[in-house]
């Protein structure tokens, strides 16, 4: 069956979500792409946003996976394009408007009032992905080791998303 | 222009202005090719050390302005400032140059990942990496809420906002747009401009 329109349908809807980031647009994420469509399972969609943390870029690139599973290398494309298309044209057009809006006095407000339900939105992706990557003793210290290690010392990231596999590979791989 | 752009000394002498600086769309989509190529990690301290560093596009102020922007509005950050430089530098054909430039090479990496995984994803030595590795991203994503939390709140009451979007989205399953429309006003509201003289007053 041929899944593009729902992909294109999906992915600009999300695309409008990802207000601070792309991780404000999970929990719907989960729920069209997993229980409504069934492109792809829970686990599968954590493997896939954790990987796509290692890879160059903009982060929210797994959904280009999800749009190749559903529907080949057009699905990739037209996943790229309704996800990244929207906002862009939004910011293509803010952008020329922004300036106007300097003395505005609104225009902080907007951005005070964004900042913490924007970090709210962030945090509740991060509980809806712990529910399935969170699972006992070892994955909750592999967390809890990334975010001491991250608020204590300047290094990248994806290093510890590649420090995470080999924790992994030890931990969990059967004796 | 371009031949501006490839004489080290023109460049250093416009790099004086750079609030005029101008690009071609070849220099604007291989700048970005490269960022998108190189950003492990996160994408923000690469595009600084891009555009505002090395190439001079942009100055210090402008790019942090850019970047709250880039914030305010939904979308990624990479886009979007993506979307903003380049169309400060050449309109509307700098934004696509700039945009397709960023997701490119991730886009091919992550497609041929996603085979790959597809394919060997329930071998015991990737499902074994895999938990730790979306264990360690979950880490990663709380850094970021403190990271965030520590450089954009204005107040206490900002904990109550995030505290409400949190309850909304996991606790009462409300869909994420109702919880940004209703949370969002209510912060904005409480953000309002007030006057000056009160603003004073309190200060």
């Amino acid at each position: 069956m041929n899944q593009i329109p729902a992909l294109v349908r999906v992915f600009a809807y999300l695309s409008l979500l990802t207000v601070g980031g792309g991780m404000a647009a999970f929990p719907e994420m989960k729920i069209l792409t997993v229980e409504v469509h069934k492109w792809l399972t829970f686990p599968q969609l954590i493997h896939l946003y954790s990987v796509g943390q290692m890879a160059p870029g903009p982060n929210m690139m797994m959904i280009v996976a999800i749009g190749q599973w559903a529907g080949g290398i057009l699905g990739a494309l037209a996943v790229l394009v309704a996800f990244f298309g929207p906002t862009a044209l939004l910011a293509f057009l803010v952008a020329r408007l922004w300036k106007k809006l300097e003395r505005w006095p609104w225009r902080t407000s907007i951005q005070q009032g964004l900042a913490p339900v924007s970090i709210g939105l962030l945090l509740a992706g991060c509980f809806t992905m712990a529910k399935g990557a969170i699972f006992g003793v070892e994955t909750a210290s592999i967390a809890v080791g990334v975010l001491l290690i991250l608020l204590q010392y300047k290094i990248n990231p994806a290093l510890l998303v590649l420090g995470g596999a080999v924790v992994g590979v030890i931990s969990f791989m059967p004796k | 222009m371009s031949d501006a752009a490839a004489n080290p000394a023109l460049e250093a002498a416009a790099s004086a202005a750079p609030v005029g600086a101008q690009a071609s769309i070849g220099q604007i989509f291989l700048e970005f090719l490269l960022i998108g190529a190189t950003s492990f990690g996160g994408v923000v301290p690469y595009l600084r050390g891009s555009l505002v560093t090395k190439r001079n596009w942009l100055d210090d102020k402008e790019f942090v302005e850019m970047l709250s922007i880039s914030q305010s509005l939904p979308g990624l950050n990479a886009t979007n400032m993506a979307v903003l430089v380049g169309e400060k530098l050449h309109g509307a054909l700098g934004s696509i140059a700039a945009i397709v430039g960023i997701c490119l090479p991730g886009a091919v990496l992550i497609y041929i990942v996603g085979i790959f995984y597809r394919i060997h994803g329930d071998h015991i030595w990737i499902t074994a990496a895999l938990k730790g590795v979306a264990a360690a991203a979950v880490g990663l994503i709380l850094s970021t809420v403190v990271g965030l939390s520590k450089k954009s709140l204005a107040g206490k009451a900002d904990f109550v906002f995030i505290a409400l979007t949190v309850i909304a989205v996991n606790r009462l399953h409300q869909s994420v747009p109702r919880t940004l429309i209703a949370v969002g006003l209510l912060a904005i509201l409480f953000h309002r401009p007030r006057n000056k003289q009160k603003e004073s007053a309190a200060q």
